[in-house]
């Protein structure tokens, strides 16, 4: 309690003063709100009745808040909700697959009496320092592989990381008792056993990590549809909105099977306001949920820049 | 006894056989996917010594189709365009590399300063969220501000009486636009990995100081900064090793490919993804070799410095 109470008194006198308290304050409230408000401009454009974007511009207050974008996307959805299907597929099964096959290969280095652990351990190193670039990537992928316009292109090529692998791999060697898995095999248990009823339900922390580094990848990830993706059923939000950046009209496309002619429906819709409302909804779920997963984020990447 | 102990040497032979093979199934999934994702790419990179033409199969094309020696390089290292290309590039990653250091490392001294800590969880949680924003929301926010009819600024700048700028078509902003956007987009990721360390210092060393009567711009001076000093250079070397490499979406989307701003905002990576796209495949093999292959010596020049300093923390 004496002990407490020194503390907390040594901690009051020894820090700054309630001026340069308060200077600091303001620099970090500016900086805070500039890292936060180009979202809510977004967010309140999305929001802006579209006669008022046409006439005045995008504006940070809208004097009338409208739902309208979101009611044409509501009706005129199919486009949207398709490519928020293949967002949410591709997230969904690709931080699975991801997952899994990081942990397995991080596991398998781990293990410090496996013959062939120097071996795969370059195979995960190399990759780090030398890469076959771009053009070279593209022709194996698209030509030899065939995964030009299929969905498993914007799932397969992200799925694993060599920074992830390690990150596990570091995971494993130093939280995982030796004698623990020694006496499961000494049980008789296999490795895959061990691997999946042992390891992994007491790694979960390192699984969280990946998973949500995976998750956030492939949720932004608009690279990979950019490149190879040229049917627009396998548009995700991500290259949707890409593609409404260029030509805002692409969200009339199939506008004659509602029954209104395509030429009255460009004229019509809150083209602004519903590109903006896409990013929104990009934006929406992520930044819900960053901040309680951030715990997460900060321990995978101080890992990986101290122990990269 | 003998016959005993050979036996238990058999069997535990046997178990690490088991063991080995167990372990090999175990990591024959991801060591295909590095294969195919990783390793082929490795070798398609002699594309760029080739006349490479699209038709057909992949490999009959790179077996079939005639080697030019360096003629790929030639053609790249003559254009004109060269030159602005590896400006930008090193140039933009010596700047962002520069203030990628300085500005995370005094905001989180600074937020160390903060009487309040929850308020300081607050600012770090808000500065983290544009490390979350793909480019291309951000090109929709850029978009928002830049728009020449539309946009925030113009507006801003037409309540003053001052004429609108067509922002997408005037080069000389956008140097400090990208900078600015860089840093905007990183800050909160860079905090993390000073703050961490920075909460690792054991407090005795401040207790220490106050008692011998340091002040707090004293204690920032001797203790904080040189125990800062090895992330601090480790984080130097690492980013020097990929000055080679730009990100993309920063040069390419948060431009809209103008054509005017090309001077200013083609690094190689745009490069590489122009001539791509619009299939000049012998320079775009050729810019995507070079990158490799210096991005390869200078990753492993940093590596080899790290490894000098704090052999820890070096990759390899």
């Amino acid at each position: 309690m004496a002990a407490k109470t020194y503390e907390s008194g040594l901690e009051k006198f020894n820090r700054t003063s309630t001026g340069v308290n308060i200077l600091i304050n303001l620099i970090f409230i500016l900086v805070a709100l500039a890292c936060v408000i180009p979202v809510i401009v977004v967010l309140s454009i999305s929001l802006t009745h579209e006669s008022y974007i046409r006439e005045t511009g995008y504006s940070i207050l809208p004097p009338i808040l409208s739902l309208e974008a979101y009611g044409f996307i509501a009706k005129q959805g199919t486009i949207i909700l398709r490519a928020l299907g293949v967002s949410v597929f591709v997230t969904a099964v690709g931080t699975a697959i991801g997952v899994l096959l990081t942990t397995s290969m991080g596991y398998v280095i781990s293990r410090p009496t496996y013959r062939h652990k120097n071996f795969l351990t370059w195979i995960v190193f190399i990759p780090m320092i030398f890469n076959g670039g771009l053009v070279s990537s593209y022709f194996i992928n698209s030509n030899l592989l065939g995964l030009k316009d299929s969905i498993w292109v914007l799932i397969l090529p992200l799925a694993v990381s060599s920074f992830n692998v390690i990150i596990c791999k570091t995971f494993f060697r130093s939280t995982i008792p030796d004698g623990l898995i020694e006496s499961a095999e000494i049980d008789g248990a296999s490795q895959f056993r061990i691997f999946f009823s042992i390891i992994l339900p007491i790694s979960l922390p390192v699984l969280a990590t990946i998973g949500l580094f995976l998750c956030f990848n492939y949720w932004n990830d608009w690279f990979q549809s950019m490149l190879y993706i040229d049917n627009p059923n396998l548009y995700s939000l991500q290259a949707l909105l890409n593609n409404l950046m260029t030509n805002a009209d692409a969200l009339a496309r199939n506008a004659s099977t509602i029954g209104v002619s395509a030429a009255e429906l460009v004229a019509t819709m809150p083209k602004e306001s519903a590109r903006m409302a896409v990013a929104i909804l990009i934006v929406l779920p992520v930044a819900c949920a960053y901040p309680f997963f951030q715990r997460y984020f900060i321990s995978g990447l101080t890992v990986g820049a101290v122990k990269g | 006894m003998s016959a005993k102990s050979e036996q238990l040497k058999k069997s535990k032979r046997f178990q690490w056989r088991k063991q080995d093979i167990e372990l090999t199934l175990l990591a024959i999934p991801t060591t295909i996917w590095y294969i195919l994702f990783c390793f082929l790419p490795m070798f398609g990179i002699i594309i760029a010594f080739k006349n490479f033409k699209i038709s057909g199969g992949f490999l009959s094309n790179v077996f079939n189709s005639p080697w030019v020696g360096l003629k790929n390089f030639e053609f790249l290292f003559k254009s004109n365009d060269a030159w602005i290309i590896i400006r930008n590039t090193i140039g933009y990653n010596i700047i962002f590399i520069i203030l990628g250091i300085v500005l995370p490392v005094v905001f989180a001294i600074m937020i160390g300063l903060l009487h309040n800590r929850k308020a300081g969880k607050v600012y770090q949680t808000m500065m983290f969220l544009p490390y979350f924003l793909s480019w291309v929301v951000v090109s929709a926010v850029g978009w928002a501000f830049f728009s020449f009819d539309k946009g925030i600024l113009n507006q801003f700048l037409g309540s003053f009486g001052a004429e609108s700028i067509n922002w997408y078509m005037e080069p000389q902003y956008w140097p400090y636009i990208l900078i600015f956007l860089n840093v905007w987009k990183s800050i909160g990721y860079g905090m993390i990995i000073y703050l961490a360390t920075i909460t690792a210092i054991d407090s005795s060393y401040y207790e220490a100081a106050v008692i011998d009567g340091a002040s707090i711009w004293q204690q920032i001076r001797f203790i904080t900064i040189p125990l800062l000093k090895l992330v601090i250079v480790m984080m130097f070397i690492l980013s020097v090793g990929r000055i080679f490499y730009t990100d993309f979406g920063l040069f390419y989307q948060v431009t809209r490919d103008s054509n005017s701003l090309f001077e200013v905002a083609t690094t190689i990576d745009v490069l590489v993804y122009k001539q791509l796209k619009s299939a000049t495949i012998g320079m775009a093999s050729a810019a995507a070799f070079v990158q490799s292959v210096l991005g390869c010596i200078t990753i492993l020049t940093a590596n080899w410095i790290v490894k000098k300093i704090d052999s820890d923390s070096a990759m390899i």
